[in-house]
């Protein structure tokens, strides 16, 4: 027992060896329990051409991506050039899920905004966002006014992204903005994976 | 004039606290039922306040959507189901026992029970490490050094 005198230096290096790897894991990035299962259904109107809504059935058959994103979304600025540059030669389409574009904005009073008036205001600032920010990577988005279809994805921050197969089964989901680095690692190998499979 | 500004200034902290969520049904019970549950659902924005503290637009949609549950006439554990579906155990301030918490649930007694043992171990080798008793001559030298009448020995010096 001569290097009793130790121990302590031991029991310190342990709970330093925790905390600093606790210290990695980012409280942020909550586990989706969505992952494997069905994409949650939805039939809304469409961002762009007004007649026509989209749903995740339409896209059966294909692997794609689905971004949450919306104006107000300080994030999604720094994620859009990304995306934009992505959709130039991506191999899969990516849907934009505009997330309460209207009443998600704090700066908006929107009590007693009626729906069309609603959808309306949300398709013309979503609309003029994507012409200031450097044009529209999505093949469609979705517009989800009161962020129905968001709780159903387990959304809770925008932006967010799911990578959804060809069976309509969600099979990863990235939270937070997609980085050239986060595309290139870990988006990229996961759609070629799909891919492959079919 | 100055006194104003102080309390004034102190008392800006508290302005803040002018917009509590205010209750939006107008049946007092199942908001009751409502905020009950929520203080139990943690909210995903602000991750250490619950969806009835939490002023966050998450949070508010997720009470709405828990006030239309109870009125469409689910009772709580079809609503906790609902969103544990979507957000996972996370949401739930008291997580269910499974594989990934068994930790979580189990560490605290496990913490427990291994500082006792220990305690147990070093109480039972003091006992044994205890130095014999005192015989009748070292009884007899002790006595003797209380009393002040003993000459130091030899070793006391050395």
């Amino acid at each position: 027992m001569k290097a009793k005198f130790l121990v302590p230096l031991f029991i310190f290096l342990l709970l330093a060896g925790f905390l600093g790897y606790g210290l990695k894991l980012n409280p942020r990035e909550v586990p989706s329990p969505l992952i494997g299962k069905p994409a949650p259904a939805f039939r809304v109107p469409q961002l762009q051409a007004e007649d026509k809504t989209i749903a995740p059935e339409d896209l059966k058959g294909r692997v794609w991506l689905l971004n949450v994103w919306a104006s107000w979304c300080i994030s999604c600025r720094y994620e859009h050039p990304v995306l934009v540059d992505f959709a130039r030669n991506s191999p899969v389409p990516i849907i934009g899920l505009n997330y309460k574009e209207v009443r998600g904005d704090g700066a908006l009073d929107v009590k007693g905004l009626d729906p069309a008036t609603e959808l309306a205001t949300a398709r013309q600032r979503a609309r003029q966002w994507l012409v200031e920010h450097g044009g529209d990577p999505y093949m469609v988005s979705a517009v989800d006014l009161d962020g129905r279809i968001g709780i159903d994805y387990g959304v809770y921050g925008v932006p967010e992204t799911f990578l959804i197969d060809q069976q309509g089964v969600i099979r990863y989901k990235h939270i937070g903005p997609i980085t050239p680095e986060s595309l290139r690692d870990v988006l990229m190998p996961k759609i070629a994976e799909l891919q492959r499979a079919s | 004039m100055r006194r104003l500004a102080l309390v004034a200034a102190l008392s800006l902290p508290f302005a803040g606290h002018a917009g509590e969520a205010a209750p939006v049904a107008d049946d007092p019970a199942l908001e009751e039922r409502v905020m009950r549950l929520s203080h139990d659902l943690r909210c995903l924005v602000c991750q250490n306040q619950s969806i009835a503290e939490s002023n966050a637009p998450l949070a508010v949609d997720l009470r709405n959507q828990v006030r239309e549950q109870f009125l469409a006439g689910k009772d709580e554990a079809a609503v906790v189901d609902y969103l544990v579906a979507r957000y996972g155990d996370f949401v739930l301030y008291l997580p269910p026992f499974n594989a990934t918490t068994m930790l979580l649930w189990l560490g605290p007694a496990l913490l427990l029970v291994a500082g006792a043992g220990w305690l147990g171990w070093r109480l039972r080798r003091r006992v044994r490490e205890a130095p014999p008793p005192l015989s009748a001559e070292e009884h007899a030298r002790a006595a003797a050094l209380l009393d002040g009448t003993a000459k130091p020995s030899q070793e006391s010096r050395s």
